[in-house]
């Protein structure tokens, strides 16, 4: 739940609006980018994340400019830039489904800001379970670091009763 | 050369707009018949869309190639526009690698004219006491620009620079394209020739290039050269597992199917030598 502040001093305008995470320090928030084929298949997943860790924030881009499956450059720029801005300078992962997604990726990030391009990672894992595990951490109050690491490593997270970690 | 009867001491571009406005027709033209041999080949291996997006892309680039925008533009930033229009409008790995191919091929073109237009002897009429045509406004308008032209004219026209060895250094200008925008492919694809993508076309036909132009051969010969390391190339990929791109899911069932990447790539190479303006009557390919 987001808990939204508004704080008055006597005689001054009211400061700035401050959104404080429950788990969060100072209200860090990394948000993620979800980039893939399928425009369906990224709104179901912003569903599940926003469920498992609601107030982190989400971009999506999926399907072709025409709508059809397929990638974007231009459409994840623009993701990168909404999620960017909604997690306020603490930056933000982006998760793939396949490889050609990456492309469009770096295209991006080429178009972007070094300023932009310096709070975003990009995560090899994979995008389902990677985009639950990533905004868990994130809303715990992660860095930006912290939540790519729990993207990358939501490949090896066992599945299957029976599968133990090591 | 291909521009008629240019001033002594002047060199012609390697690739003029006209001849790049050509190959892109012609490779709109190419692929647009060829979509269901290409959507056939993706289908096999891929996700069957290629010969569409393709086709959609350069359809595209088609629509706005007589545009009064694109009618000014000299061969580089042709290219370069081209490479932009294909990126936004094919889609999927294809637009971003033909696009991203283009824009450094382009940009390469670009940055060859502008070295070879830096004066070295006292500048060459360059046309503009002609009759009045299209005054290009503006920043930044150089040599390469439209100044005075008519409709029909070339916006690259002749440069000013001094005498050279024309036809080896249109070949070398054209292998310092060709090499960028495989480069360009390699770099962004993460590909290396084997993996069965276009670069099993492209790179060959690259090395015949250079090749070519090591042994002195003028540019018609040079493509000619290129065109069948490409056609090889294109065959070649038959047996190959892909390591790259959606084929690569299939592992070893992509084996014994050419790679549809490969195939729309020899199509734009033999757009490219069927479009050269030099080409002598007895080179021309068959149905041209």
């Amino acid at each position: 739940m987001l808990i939204q502040l508004v704080v008055y001093e006597a005689g001054s305008a009211p400061r700035d609006v401050v959104t404080r995470h429950p788990g969060g320090l100072g209200g860090t928030v990394v948000g993620l980018v979800l980039v893939a084929h399928s425009p369906e298949l990224v709104r179901g997943l912003r569903a599940m994340v926003a469920q498992a860790a609601p107030g982190v924030p989400v971009g999506l881009a999926a399907g072709s400019a025409h709508g059809r499956l397929g990638t974007s450059a231009p459409r994840v720029l623009e993701a990168l830039q909404e999620t960017l801005a909604a997690s306020r300078g603490d930056g933000a992962v982006v998760l793939v489904d396949l490889g050609s997604a990456t492309m469009a990726v770096e295209i991006a990030l080429e178009e972007a800001t070094e300023a932009e391009r310096r709070l975003t990672r990009l995560s090899g894992g994979p995008i389902v379970e990677g985009a639950i595990l990533a905004a868990v951490e994130a809303a715990a109050g992660a860095g930006l670091d912290g939540v790519l690491a729990a993207a990358d490593g939501a490949a090896v997270v066992p599945k299957l009763p029976g599968d133990e970690r090591g | 050369m291909e521009c008629g009867s240019l001033p002594a001491g002047v060199r012609a571009r390697a690739m003029s707009a006209t001849w790049a406005r050509a190959w892109l027709r012609a490779s709109a033209a190419a692929v647009a018949e060829q979509r269901a041999w290409l959507t056939d080949l993706d289908a096999a291996i891929g996700d069957g869309d290629h010969g569409i997006n393709l086709d959609r892309g350069l359809r595209r680039v088609l629509e706005a190639l007589d545009g009064a925008e694109t009618l000014v533009l000299p061969t580089g930033d042709l290219l370069e526009w081209a490479g932009r229009v294909i990126m936004g409008s094919v889609g999927g790995a294809s637009g971003a690698l033909y696009g991203r191919a283009l824009q450094r091929a382009g940009g390469t073109l670009r940055a060859e004219a502008a070295a070879a237009a830096e004066p070295r002897d006292p500048p060459a009429p360059d046309g503009t006491s002609a009759p009045a045509g299209v005054q290009r406004a503006g920043p930044g308008r150089g040599p390469g620009d439209v100044v005075g032209r008519g409709p029909g004219d070339d916006p690259d026209g002749p440069s000013s620079s001094g005498p050279r060895n024309g036809a080896g250094d249109r070949v070398r200008v054209l292998v310092l394209a060709f090499d960028a925008a495989v480069e360009a492919i390699g770099a962004l694809g993460r590909a290396s020739p084997g993996d069965k993508t276009m670069l099993d076309v492209l790179v060959p036909a690259s090395l015949a290039l250079r090749r070519s132009m090591s042994e002195g051969d003028d540019v018609p010969a040079a493509l000619s050269q290129a065109l069948g390391a490409a056609a090889l190339g294109l065959e070649a990929t038959r047996p190959l597992v892909a390591r790259r791109g959606r084929a690569s899911y299939l592992g070893e069932r992509s084996a014994g199917h050419l790679d549809p990447g490969a195939a729309s790539s020899l199509l734009l190479v033999r757009a490219l030598v069927s479009t050269c303006p030099d080409l002598p009557r007895d080179r021309r390919l068959p149905g041209d």
